[in-house]
């Protein structure tokens, strides 16, 4: 096996706030992994650090064999990002957007037309291609925003509550794409609030003020903390945080 | 105390429709529900009936109001969280509440009881700027704002969205507590879960709303038996059971699939066991389930 994503006791302060604290964990070449954790507990610090944007304070991390103090434009290279908040530009139309990105991430015009092609048909987008992406439904929008994400098939996608809002067919169309992505070896880090979600990860992880404190796949956690869904578990877990976002 | 008949808005002169032609009523004291994915429609009418927009058709009132000619007397008795946080930012969190009390010709002191288990979680901070607060304080200082002139009846748009399961958890808690002291709630939001805290809903889609009814009526007029299945191999069973002749509807919930069949006659579990036999999966459970409020969406999304 493959550890692409490699932590050693990671930790990212802010003056006295200890927003991650020496979290360590491992996440294997073509994995589904599940980042929990309420708000405030410091997901977001931590996914920050990961994606070479922000410097830790202390401790050890390696992405796709790159190291996060030092080869962090390696990193960016190596790793597709999405979020619900930033995706796609709305006022380009869906081909222009494959273009502006596929040039982002210097993909030559050949390949860029073929991969266009291909994601146009899978997403079934294909008479829709000169629409704006303003124009189409958010549900498209957001099956775009990922397949344009690991257009330069990256190694590790980093999927920040990507089926935010998005309605409940579209939302498991999602983790079709997800699925299909990590048969053909890509590493998915994803953060959710969807509990059901959980389950679809094969191993995750839930944050509490600022470490973790659970780490295993869904039903060894559900196990251990004799609960009978991933909700149970992230409930007992959150309700000892002494931090809240308050 | 809100009556919603027919109404219509669309933009950017007609290409998009954004509510079309929805009707439905809320009595007073409930704790309605407006539950839809993003771009159901959800803002549009929720800025409609509470006077910020005008309706293209249709008519509604709120509080026997007319939304259009009695805007300025809903204004007055409705209350409105949107789904952005709207308060003044260098203002402080004291500075904010006072300024929306006096707005309405009121004060913090006057209306404190109606805010007060609220308002202690943040007076801790009552002197720190609204934009330097975290997600969670904005939300109650935001509802505090919406609450301080006493209103009968209160919209919240997506008040949740966002937000983890825990506080969401909290704030379906606090607005209980509201709606036990006589106030009319409208919340909207994406969270399919969140349904059954309300005590009737609407699902919406694309505009229009595809049933309104108590959650536990939805669930009941699910036409078919529900199965939760399970093997080993997840991806491979929901492949194999989307082929199946016999499969209806078949998506995954959490670590089961739910499964809904055309012909539910005697031999049909048999069959399908021996179908799934047949393919090599092993291990298979097959128990019936309740439908949640999610399977009945995505029977009657189009």
């Amino acid at each position: 096996m493959e550890t692409v994503i490699k932590t050693e006791r990671l930790s990212k302060h802010f003056g006295n706030f200890i927003a991650v604290n020496e979290i360590t964990f491992n996440v294997e070449r073509g994995e589904i992994f599940g980042f929990l954790g309420a708000n405030g507990a410091g997901k977001t610090t931590a996914m920050r650090m990961l994606i070479g944007l922000s410097k830790p304070t202390s401790g050890a991390a390696s992405i796709a064999g790159f190291d996060v103090y030092r080869q962090t434009e390696q990193i960016k290279r190596n790793i597709g990002y999405m979020s619900q908040r930033f995706s796609l530009y709305e006022d380009l139309t869906v081909m222009e957007n494959i273009r502006f990105f596929g040039g982002i991430y210097g993909l030559r015009e050949k390949m860029l037309k073929a991969k266009g092609e291909k994601i146009v048909n899978e997403l079934g987008l294909a008479s829709e291609r000169n629409k704006l992406v303003a124009s189409i439904p958010l549900g498209w929008k957001q099956k775009l925003a990922f397949s344009v994400a690991v257009l330069h098939d990256p190694k590790i996608v980093f999927l920040d509550e990507p089926t935010g809002g998005v309605d409940p067919l579209t939302r498991r169309q999602f983790w079709d794409l997800i699925y299909a992505r990590t048969l053909e070896g890509m590493t998915v880090f994803i953060t959710t609030h969807y509990m059901d979600e959980a389950e679809y990860c094969n191993r995750l992880s839930i944050m509490v003020d600022g470490r973790i404190n659970a780490l295993g796949s869904p039903s060894e956690l559900r196990q251990q903390y004799a609960a009978s869904s991933m909700d149970e578990v992230f409930f007992k877990l959150a309700r000892e945080a002494r931090r809240t976002d308050n | 105390m809100v009556t919603v008949n027919g109404i219509s808005k669309s933009f950017y002169d007609g290409k998009v429709q954004a509510v079309k032609s929805v009707s439905f009523d809320v009595r007073s004291g409930e704790l309605f529900g407006v539950i839809g994915p993003d771009g159901a429609g959800k803002t549009t009418l929720f800025r409609m009936l509470t006077t910020l927009l005008l309706p293209d058709g249709g008519s509604a009132s709120v509080l026997e109001f007319d939304i259009v000619k009695d805007y300025r007397k809903i204004r007055r008795h409705a209350g409105y969280m949107p789904g952005r946080f709207s308060l003044y930012q260098d203002l402080t969190v004291e500075e904010n509440l006072n300024f929306f009390a006096t707005l309405f010709g009121t004060s913090i002191a006057e209306n404190y009881h109606l805010i007060r288990d609220i308002y202690i979680q943040i007076e801790p901070f009552k002197t720190r700027r609204a934009g330097k607060l975290s997600g969670g304080m904005k939300q109650k200082l935001a509802l505090c704002c919406a609450l301080i002139h006493q209103p009968r009846v209160l919209f919240l748009d997506e008040p949740t969205t966002g937000v983890d399961p825990v506080s969401r958890k909290e704030f379906w808690e606090m607005l209980k507590r509201l709606k036990e002291q006589g106030i009319t709630i409208l919340v909207s939001t994406p969270y399919m879960d969140e349904a059954t805290r309300c005590d009737r809903i609407a699902l919406m889609q694309y505009g229009e709303i595809l049933a309104v009814d108590t959650p536990a009526s939805i669930i009941n007029k699910y036409p078919e038996t529900l199965y939760a299945v399970k093997s080993a191999e997840i991806p491979r069973l929901l492949s194999d059971l989307r082929q199946y002749d016999n499969t209806l509807r078949c998506f995954s919930f959490g670590e089961h699939l739910h499964l809904s069949l055309r012909k539910e006659d005697g031999n049909a579990l048999d069959e399908l066991q021996e179908y799934l036999y047949g393919r090599d999966h092993r291990n298979v459970s097959i128990t019936d389930t309740t439908p949640t409020i999610e399977d009945c969406f995505i029977r009657l999304l189009k």
